[in-house]
């Protein structure tokens, strides 16, 4: 299968088998006026399966979301199709109106305007859980 | 502005501080008639709540303060659609100290970040309800003249009672500790509980079901209610609701110096001829709840005071 390469634009490599499909949902991407490929079980000598996510357009992306999701994927950055740039992910240390607490309980379930926080606890389990309640984002 | 929304706002050195401060409250009463003379405390709360609303209002009142109170959504302007980030703003122009009680989890977070007083959070739904932990501990601390060493029962509704989280939350900050959670399969301790304090730092427990089976290792017994405003299907709550009923007989296996504590109120949990038994300590944990609020106030406001 074979996907154009791009000149202006972004390259969201090593991502875990499966995870495309999300990482392409929370960073937004079904919104944008551009070409977006996510490319699914790609063969990896390192990783068996991997997902790849190809922008068309020199945009500015969200690595605390990247983070979130997969802190294992690489960001590529292509300048006049050759690689200008990588950028390295980390887990961050909070996730600001990336994802909703699903706790019914939580007050951000209802005070309006709240931005929706979401902590690291626990770095080796990627545990994120809500600023304000606690609960655990799935 | 320093506010207590969760036990662990507070350090071990200052749950003691409070503690010296509350036993000198007991000794020296009058020392403290006149110690919040001036000084308001805006009780909010937004849901029902009898001992711990009255609790801050009389302790408020023992340190010689004034109270003005707001009870049930439906009378406030959060009935209206105000926010609780105004509310806080506004309280903080009428009040010194804010104590709240809220049926959102997280709410006195939010009630914190907004006001520029200092904010109680007198329980936000099922998270946290410090000053009940500080009422426990004043309890445990009096009675049993230290917080270490100790096996601690818990036993009912260990799922939805916040009280439950918050003493192992600070129970687990001391050495040679234990832990019996005792209560139905549905409404076992949920799993963060277990993983983020207990075997993250390594602390013993055993779950069980049995009651009586775990009377006799108990050196301190800390009932609960099964709550029915926490549950959404009432068929839950009713076939839950009677899973744990301490009478005499079952204290017939328990040791000479147990102390049976409850945050109350109590529905049929205990029995009341319990009450009449020397190891019954939940009445006299509602008069330390009062010391310990009284403890809190004052060295909340002496801080925004230093602050300023």
């Amino acid at each position: 299968m074979n996907i154009d390469s791009i000149q202006n634009g972004i390259v969201i490599d090593h991502i875990s088998a499966g995870k495309g499909m999300k990482l392409y949902e929370l960073l937004g991407l079904d919104k944008l006026d551009a070409s977006v490929a996510i490319i699914k079980n790609v063969h990896s000598d390192k990783m068996g399966k991997k997902d790849i996510i190809k922008i068309d357009a020199d945009i500015p992306v969200d690595v605390d979301v990247i983070g979130f999701v997969d802190p294992g994927a690489t960001v590529n950055v292509i300048k006049n199709e050759k690689l200008a740039e990588k950028r390295n992910i980390e887990m961050p240390n909070r996730l600001v109106n990336v994802i909703k607490c699903k706790n019914p309980r939580c007050i951000t379930s209802t005070e309006q305007e709240l931005d929706h926080i979401f902590k690291l606890t626990d770095k080796v389990n990627k545990v994120y859980r809500c600023l304000y309640c606690e609960t655990k984002a799935n | 502005m320093r506010s207590v929304i969760d036990i662990l706002d507070l350090t071990p050195d200052e749950l003691m501080e409070l503690i010296e401060t509350a036993q000198d409250i007991i000794a020296n009463p009058a020392k403290y008639a006149e110690a919040c003379h001036g000084k308001m405390l805006a009780t909010l709360f937004f849901e029902p709540s009898t001992r711990t609303r009255m609790s801050f209002e009389a302790a408020m009142y023992e340190l010689g303060g004034n109270v003005i109170s707001v009870t049930g959504a439906g009378t406030s302007s959060a009935a209206k659609g105000e926010s609780m980030a105004d509310t806080a703003k506004t309280v903080s122009c009428y009040a010194d100290i804010i104590a709240v009680r809220h049926p959102k989890e997280g709410s006195a977070y939010v009630m914190a970040k907004n006001a520029t007083i200092p904010v109680i959070n007198g329980g936000d739904g099922g998270h946290s309800h410090p000053t009940q932990t500080l009422a426990d501990l004043l309890t445990i601390y009096r009675e049993k003249g230290r917080f270490e060493n100790l096996t601690i029962g818990l036993c009912g509704d260990l799922k939805f009672g916040r009280t439950v989280h918050s003493l192992i939350q600070a129970m687990s900050r001391y050495t040679g500790n234990r832990f019996v959670l005792i209560s139905p399969e549905e409404l076992k301790v949920p799993s963060y509980v277990k993983k983020d304090i207990l075997q993250q730092q390594n602390i013993p427990y055993e779950q069980t079901t049995d009651l009586e089976a775990a009377m006799p290792q108990l050196d301190i017994l800390y009932m609960t209610r099964v709550q029915r405003e926490r549950f959404f299907n009432e068929e839950d709550y009713l076939r839950l609701k009677d899973s744990y009923i301490l009478n005499m007989d079952k204290l017939k296996h328990a040791k000479e110096d147990l102390s049976i504590l409850h945050p109350l109120p109590r529905v049929n949990e205990i029995s009341v001829a319990v009450d009449d038994d020397p190891r019954a300590c939940y009445f006299k944990q509602v008069l330390n709840g009062k010391y310990m609020r009284m403890a809190l106030i004052l060295k909340l406001l002496k801080e925004a005071h230093n602050e300023h």
